[in-house]
């Protein structure tokens, strides 16, 4: 039986090590392209272009910094970004919690129907709906300008940020909404007093899956905005690529670098909060 | 007493109108209209200021008949969903299975394979554009160690499309912690009683980890499949499409048709089409998935 114990023990320091072996290999797989970007960044033009090619730079230069973000107008397209991101955030967070709280609260008729419609909506692939979206703000005269990236965050936030936040509402008992009623609070007082603080984790959850998804959004950027000065991060990246990023590594991956770090801290101080968005992402399933 | 209830019930459905209005306006405008409006859209040759004429079939029949680029680039985008869907979902599953034992610094590990996916934008897209560089690049210089002479990956039709599918499993750090989510939801007293039993750690896999955690796989295979379907920055940015449109996708189609030659309407056709394949692709997925996902009730 001790034999057993102790074979037992020894084969399952041997997986542990093995796993540990396994995962490390797998995690510089995944890391190396960053420590990649970060040593070109630094990099003399000489050196980007070396074989075999140098992890640590020879000669250290912060050029790349400073001349990639002179060579277009970074700090316009790093401003746009911002607004765009904070201004969707904040749209997404207080439209989505506020519709929530509608679905999660009270009922009607029609509530199960048009929960069926949000969830529904999930579904339904972008594309579908990316023409006559794009006639529709040329018609309003919102091409071109920051709006179409932002005004539609206000509508509602998406529809599984709706679902996300509803059943975290229904996680909190109703007698607290009741005892307030009961004091003389409104709905609305409810929400924002009662309600939001107590489900401030998802609603910071969801704020920042929001950011790195409005930070890094392509697609819209690409399609709506045409002159240079309205250019978000996304887009001013492409265009300094297509002038001047094939012959001059060290810059672009210089000026790639500065766009991927704020998403990279952000990460860094809300850990738990993005695990806790992806995993509840597979409960729905 | 009957209309005292009826009044609280008016006064809350009141209320549940007042707070859901926000996402029924957008629903209405951003969504019910635009597809209504796209729909008829595929009827017409319309234009980007929005104006054209009623074609009936016309763009229906172009893309089956005339235009060889809907073939070819659903036929990319085929190649990538078939290549990419699955090497991830296995990939996730047996990395998840490795950070769901109890191990020390998991976290560590985890943030690390987490990293790509929430970075994954222009700017790392760029990044693997250097990483695939023919004569510069990490991969080749990796490969030439092994005494193998990388291909021109982004310039090679051969290459250019594994290149981008290499990319995108790079960034499956979300369904990594899917897939870890549902590991970790099965109960402990499961192995235990097996490993009374005598079960090998093969056994509890297949046996128990595997049948357990399928919705999760499956859930992670249709959201795969609805994303790869609409592949577009990574070949955009880096091959836009080429070398001779072997990574042309064919939501790069749907922009090209639409944005850069100002077809509104074939765009439109172009984009329900797609909604059809999706849709009887996840539908099949569907129907084969009562024989291979256990389902608790």
């Amino acid at each position: 039986m001790e034999a057993y114990y102790k074979s037992k023990r020894t084969s399952d320091r041997i997986k542990t090590s093995l796993s540990y072996g396994v995962l490390t290999i797998i995690a510089v797989i995944f890391i190396f392209p960053f420590i990649w970007m970060l040593s070109t960044a630094f990099k003399i033009p000489s050196e980007a272009y070396t074989l075999p090619p140098k992890i640590i730079p020879n000669t250290f230069t912060w050029d790349n910094f400073v001349q990639g973000w002179q060579y277009a107008d970074f700090t316009r397209y790093t401003w746009n970004t911002l607004i765009v991101t904070v201004l969707a955030t904040l749209g997404t967070v207080l439209s989505a919690s506020f519709v929530a709280y509608g679905f999660a609260r009270f009922k009607s008729r029609y509530s199960g129907v048009l929960f069926t419609v949000v969830l529904a909506t999930m579904m339904l692939p972008s594309q579908v709906t990316l023409v006559p979206t794009y006639l529709l703000f040329t018609k309003l005269g919102w091409l071109d300008t920051l709006k179409p990236l932002i005004i539609p965050s206000f509508f509602g936030g998406g529809a599984f940020n709706i679902f996300l936040l509803r059943q975290f509402f229904k996680t909190i008992p109703k007698d607290l909404d009741e005892a307030a009623y009961i004091d003389g609070a409104n709905a609305f007082q409810i929400y924002y007093k009662i309600l939001m603080p107590a489900i401030k984790p998802a609603l910071i959850t969801v704020g920042l899956m929001s950011v790195t998804f409005h930070w890094n959004d392509y697609m819209s950027p690409l399609i709506y905005l045409n002159s240079d000065q309205n250019f978000t991060l996304a887009i001013g990246l492409q265009f300094f690529q297509n002038s001047f990023g094939s012959s001059q590594i060290q810059m672009l991956m210089a000026v790639s670098l500065i766009t991927v770090i704020p998403v990279l801290i952000l990460f860094f101080i809300g850990q738990k909060y993005f695990v806790q968005g992806i995993t509840m992402t597979g409960i729905k399933g | 007493m009957k209309a005292r209830i009826n009044g609280i019930d008016k006064r809350e459905e009141k209320h549940f109108f007042l707070f859901i209005s926000p996402w029924l306006l957008g629903f209405l405008i951003f969504t019910l209209y635009p597809m209504v409006f796209s729909i008829i859209l595929v009827f017409t040759n319309m234009d980007m200021t929005g104006s054209g004429q009623f074609v009936g079939f016309a763009n229906i029949i172009r893309a089956f008949t005339e235009d060889p680029l809907f073939y070819r680039s659903l036929l990319n985008t085929l190649y990538f969903v078939l290549v990419s869907v699955p090497v991830s979902l296995l990939a996730a599953f047996l990395i998840a299975l490795l950070l769901n034992q109890k191990l020390k610094g998991v976290g560590f590990f985890r943030t690390s394979f987490y990293i790509p996916y929430i970075t994954s934008g222009v700017a790392v897209t760029l990044l693997w554009g250097w990483i695939f560089n023919a004569q510069f690049g990490l991969v080749n210089y990796f490969l030439s160690l092994f005494g193998i002479t990388g291909p021109n990956w982004l310039s090679d039709t051969r290459w250019a499309m594994p290149a981008i599918i290499i990319m995108g499993i790079w960034t499956i750090g979300n369904s990594i912690i899917i897939t870890l989510a549902g590991l970790q939801d099965i109960p402990e007293a499961l192995y235990e009683s097996a490993e009374i039993d005598g079960a090998s750690s093969f056994v509890k896999i297949t046996r128990i980890t595997l049948p357990l955690v399928t919705p999760t796989l499956y859930f992670n295979l249709v959201m795969g499949i609805i994303g790869g379907f609409q592949i577009f920055m990574q070949p955009y940015i880096l091959t836009e499409g080429g070398p001779s449109y072997s990574t042309y996708t064919y939501m790069m189609h749907i922009y090209n048709s639409g944005f850069k030659y100002n077809e509104m309407g074939y765009a439109s056709t172009l984009a329900w089409l797609l909604f059809l394949v999706i849709m009887i692709i996840t539908q099949i997925v569907n129907r084969t998935s009562r024989h291979w996902v256990y389902y608790d009730n």
